[in-house]
């Protein structure tokens, strides 16, 4: 297993920050860095039904072919990032896991299967605040009538490319690439003073 | 003081303090700075961009051309626009505005926003509007742009309704209502950008509807008359707005000036305030105003000279009768234009109405709806029948003080000048006499310059039109479009695992694309000189690390990447086994050198790319581009992993020393882990991928671990290195040794224009298989023999460093202009040469070796002998060692 002391995650600095904005809002908007999620980056076809039917055995999961809709099941997720291509989240650890039932879904069919675990890391955003905190930033409409709790998009955070996971409660799951992530972060923060 | 003794909208239990062109005076919170300056008597507010006459205000809202002033910082501020709050200082404009040297310091602030109906205007027909698309569960943004609802019924007279419609549309749950909010850009798809005033900054509304409903009410506008511009001249529907919703008399006698029935209300409200009314003078009477006369000194004391004391009345039948009525406030109406800025914006279709005698909506663009005056529903509005209107005679005088463009100081004169000259067309019109090119877009002077053009060309104003309408209505400053994207969130800092460790040890950083990458890492009493040749002696002579996670990196998966990758890259990879890497070389189509990096083959069907650390996006978007839209037959899948891996550069003749403390059982040795291979170890619970590569020169690896890891790896080599006293470098250092292995960087010895022959690189042409930019290299202008080539150059003053970008001439005593034969690409000072040496571009550079040329500086010019391009262990027995 993973000795924690060596991992450092990209926003492992702003803990303190986040918690006492939590406070300074009374809970209104909640930041919490979820580091270390295991996440691989899938390319198939999605037309072949017997990949796909493949993979939801393999992984335990259908993967979603509706454009910008996610689908999960215990603690494995899919987002769809376009036609062929998702990225599958996991828990801490189970990136090789995930990679094995990935491959054993594709059963040498032509693919694509990327560890990118440590190329994002998710800022979790939540509170009866949070969506308007996001607005400053996203373009896109986080409204619930348009991106409820089974939706993601590849979208701008600021000037930063995120992908926005819609949870349930209307909080979100912000994918940050990790060197992006502090930038994002101070951004948030700023924001969060509107 | 001229502020009634009840009414109005102001809260007469708040007196503010604030202060004119140094002078103090009083108002009350709900007061305009032009309210208060007109219940303070001060007639003259400002002075006019191009004749410097004395103006007055003219309007009550957005419309005013003519009481602009400075406060704070702010230049060119309507005063009917500016809330008055308590300490308020504010200086009449006196001629042009001026920048302000300083930084904006107030805050601005950006937030997107999404509805199923966003209505523009919160008039009566806004809120109308409103108060239905809140039955139906949708969205719904209102948006006004003055400090509370309501337009034209806050001069009106308060009613019950609009109380309760406010009241109504707060508690509605999907409603949100945007005050001091100007939407100021329609653009496609109903993207609307709204400016909010707030206190101290402002925020940009951007606002995407589904359907957006237009109630932007109308502009009154004037009749065009010699002298029309005096203080004391106001459109009438301003007079009774400030009579009404300021308690405020603009003057003691007035003079109604008119050609339709909105001006019968006002005149009912002027006397009911205890003003004379000491004439109507009505277009449809057969008379009109043809001069006026001016007061000197006007009342208010000395800063009124030239505010309005008489008009001049004469018969438009042309019987010679006139006379002179004074007065020291003209109302004057010529009508009503619909509001339809935004609406022409998004692309929508006005025509002229005969009967309104203004541009009403014709074509509406889809999802966009007018409602209200805006429609030329005219009715609110009181206009009732209309006589079209526009200019009163000259009276003999040559049109020089008919004014049509207040704020740009336009006469009818400039008008008939440019009609003289044979422009027709409006937007000619506009762009040789500046009309409607002000702040204020023109808006109490377009619709006149239409009608005066088509007078004077004896046709219809429908034919004649209006200019184009653009973005932005009012005036948005930069600070708002910046938003908060100022200082450190300007543009995105990128930062790697290790940056934490960089700032900790005192490096000084520099930019490389959004990167932050050290720079060098200067120790006490260090200058960047000293410390950079300190950091490349230790990298030729000992052990130094570096961070070189920004490099880009792609990962290549499928069963024909193999083939992807020869077709991108000029060399083949054909023979590269699994678990090596290869230097690799691409150019765009044109043959030019594109960008370079390593080729790493990990696995069956499994490759990795690295890039130029600024390359990154584009050679991913370039790769993509020929797998998408020329390849799509290639069984490719292209995967981004920059921010994935950290990378750590161990360089130098002790590296293996530092490797093999970190990694005891790798086989280490030169034979068992050689150059260009790739292994896989572990260093404590750290796992790791080593690779044999030199940017250097000299022995060295690379090592990625998942960033995660980043910071633990670099510190485990650091103390691993500690007893060999291993150095961190930067970029410069990095520079100066690629450099004097005469490695290129892209970007730096190429431009665009460089081909791998011009950079002496043939060896990583291929000759056997097709690539981008191969049939280019055939070209008769790329394959001719005098092309600008790599070469080395040595100063021969050993101490003189030649500037990156210098210009070469041949000749020293050459005059100017002089044929430049090249330029220094790379310069710098070398701890290993123990002399300055560069880089260069030179015509037929590989047949000069040997010869001087000469670096054209300021005044001078600075001899260098040209060398081949590499300067260190050309026969590479350091890296192999």
């Amino acid at each position: 297993m993973i000795a924690e002391a060596v991992r450092r995650s990209p926003l492992a600095d702003y803990r303190d920050r986040f918690v006492a904005l939590s406070a300074a809002t009374r809970g209104d908007i909640l930041i919490r860095e979820v580091p270390y999620l295991a996440q691989i980056n899938f390319r198939a076809d999605p037309n072949d039904a017997d990949i796909m039917q493949r993979l939801a055995s393999t992984l335990g999961l259908a993967l979603p072919v509706v454009p910008n809709t996610t689908t999960s099941q215990n603690e494995r997720r899919g987002l769809w990032l376009g036609p062929d291509e998702w990225l599958v989240v996991g828990p801490d650890g189970q990136q090789e896991a995930l990679e094995r039932a990935l491959r054993d879904g594709l059963d040498g069919a032509f693919g694509s299967i990327v560890d990118v675990s440590s190329n994002r890391t998710v800022l979790e955003i939540g509170g009866p605040k949070g969506p308007e905190l996001l607005a400053h930033g996203v373009p896109i409409d986080l409204d619930a009538r348009s991106f409820g709790p089974d939706r993601c998009a590849q979208t701008l955070l600021a000037k930063a490319q995120v992908i926005i996971e819609s949870r349930a409660d209307q909080a979100f799951d912000v994918y940050v690439r990790t060197s992006f992530a502090s930038y994002v972060a101070d951004w948030l923060l700023d924001a969060a003073a509107e | 003081m001229s502020r009634l003794a009840s009414g109005g909208r102001i809260d007469r239990t708040r007196p503010l303090h604030f202060s004119f062109n140094g002078i103090r005076y009083g108002g009350y919170e709900g007061d305009t700075l032009a309210s208060a300056l007109l219940a303070n008597d001060v007639a003259v507010v400002a002075r006019s961009a191009t004749y410097g006459r004395p103006r007055g205000i003219f309007s009550a809202g957005v419309e005013e051309p003519n009481a602009l002033v400075h406060i704070g910082k702010e230049t060119m501020l309507r005063a009917t626009q500016v809330e008055l709050v308590d300490g308020l200082e504010a200086i009449g404009l006196n001629g042009r505005g001026r920048l302000p040297t300083e930084p904006d310091r107030n805050r601005y602030d950006k937030i997107y926003a999404h509805c199923e109906v966003l209505i523009i205007g919160g008039g009566r027909a806004g809120i109308t509007a409103a108060l239905d698309a809140a039955q139906t569960g949708d969205r719904v943004i209102l948006v006004d742009e003055q400090a509370e609802l309501g337009g034209r019924l806050l001069s009106s007279g308060w009613n019950d309704w609009l109380a309760a419609s406010i009241a109504s549309l707060e508690s509605a749950p999907d409603v949100r209502v945007l005050t001091r909010a100007t939407a100021f850009g329609h653009y496609d798809q109903n993207l609307v950008l709204i400016a909010q005033r707030l206190e101290n900054g402002g925020r940009l509304w951007q606002v995407q509807a589904k359907r957006v409903i237009l109630a932007t009410g109308a502009h009154e506008r004037p009749l065009i008359f010699a002298n029309n511009d005096r203080p004391g001249i106001m459109l009438a529907g301003a007079a009774r707005t400030y009579l009404n919703r300021y308690g405020v008399a603009p003057g003691e006698r007035a003079v109604i000036f008119t050609n339709n029935d909105s001006t019968d209300v006002v005149a009912a409200d002027l006397k009911r305030a205890g003003i004379v009314v000491e004439a109507v003078i009505d277009v449809r009477a057969g008379e009109a105003i043809v001069d006026t006369r001016f007061s000197s000194p006007a009342r208010g004391g000395g800063q009124g000279g030239g505010a309005l004391h008489s008009v001049i009345v004469a018969s438009l039948t042309g019987d010679g009768g006139r006379h002179e009525v004074e007065g020291d406030l003209l109302c004057v109406s010529g009508g009503f234009n619909p509001t339809l800025h935004l609406f022409s914006q998004a692309q929508g279709r006005v025509r002229y109405d005969e009967g309104l005698a203004c541009f009403v909506p014709d074509v509406a663009p889809t999802n966009v709806e007018v409602v209200g005056a805006a429609a030329g529903d005219l009715s609110g509005r009181g206009q009732g029948a209309v006589t079209p209107y526009w200019v009163v005679p000259s009276d003999g005088q040559d049109w020089s003080n008919h004014f049509i463009d207040l704020e740009r100081d336009v006469t009818v004169a400039d008008v008939r000048r440019a009609l003289g000259t044979g422009m027709r067309s409006v937007e000619h019109v506009k762009r040789f006499t500046t009309i409607g090119t002000g702040s204020d877009q023109g808006k109490t002077a377009g619709i006149n310059e239409t009608a005066i053009i088509a007078a004077q060309l004896g046709q219809p104003v429908g034919a004649v039109g209006v200019t184009t309408f653009r973005p932005p209505y009012v005036p948005v400053s930069f600070g708002l479009m910046a938003g908060r994207n100022r200082g450190d969130l300007f543009d995105p800092i990128r930062v790697t695992a290790i940056h934490p460790w960089h700032v900790s040890h005192g490096a000084l950083f520099e930019n490389v694309g959004q990167w932050k990458r050290p720079w060098y890492f200067p120790r006490e009493g260090e200058d960047m000189e000293s410390a950079v040749l300190r950091e490349c002696r230790e990298a030729r002579e000992n052990v130094a690390v570096m961070d070189v996670s920004t490099l880009g990196k792609i990962e290549i998966q499928g069963p024909d990447a193999l083939e992807f990758l020869n077709r991108v890259y000029t060399n083949a990879f054909d023979t590269l086994k699994i678990g090596s890497c290869r230097y690799g070389l691409m150019c765009k189509a044109d043959g030019m050198v594109f960008d370079d990096g390593v080729v790493m083959h990990l696995d069956t069907d499994r490759w990795l790319a690295t890039t130029t650390t600024g390359g990154a996006t584009a050679v991913l978007d370039w790769m993509e581009e020929w797998l998408q839209t020329e390849w799509a037959d290639l069984r490719v899948r292209l995967t981004s992993v920059t921010d994935h891996w950290a990378g750590i550069a161990v360089v130098g003749p002790r590296s293996r020393n530092v490797i093999h403390g970190l990694f005891p059982h790798l086989a280490s040795g030169p034979d068992s882990f050689p150059f260009m291979a790739i292994r896989q170890a572990e260093t404590g619970a750290i796992p790791v991928r080593l690779h044999r590569i030199t940017f250097s020169g000299e022995l060295a690896y690379e090592l990625w671990t998942p960033s995660w890891y980043g910071l633990a790896l670099w510190e485990a080599v650091i103390a691993a290195g500690e007893p060999l006293g291993i150095t961190p470098y930067g970029t410069e250092a990095m520079h100066v040794l690629r450099a004097e292995k005469g490695y290129i960087i892209c970007g730096q010895e190429t431009d665009g224009t460089v081909t791998p022959q011009d950079l002496g690189m043939s060896w990583i042409v291929s000759k056997k298989k097709p690539f981008i930019g191969q049939r280019s290299h055939q070209r008769r202008d790329t394959a001719r023999p005098d092309r600008r080539h790599l070469v080395g150059l040595l100063p021969i003053d050993r101490d003189e460093l030649l500037p990156e970008g210098s210009q070469l001439v041949s000749d020293a005593s050459v005059s100017v202009p002089a044929n430049m034969v090249g330029h220094v690409t790379s310069s710098y000072r070398s701890a290993t040469l123990g002399r300055t040496f560069a880089l260069a571009l030179l015509q037929s550079g590989r047949e000069r070796i040997g010869w001087t040329v000469h670096a054209a500086l300021d005044g001078h010019t600075v001899a260098a002998t040209v060398t081949e391009p590499i300067f260190y262990d050309k026969e590479n027995v350091r890296r192999d060692s």
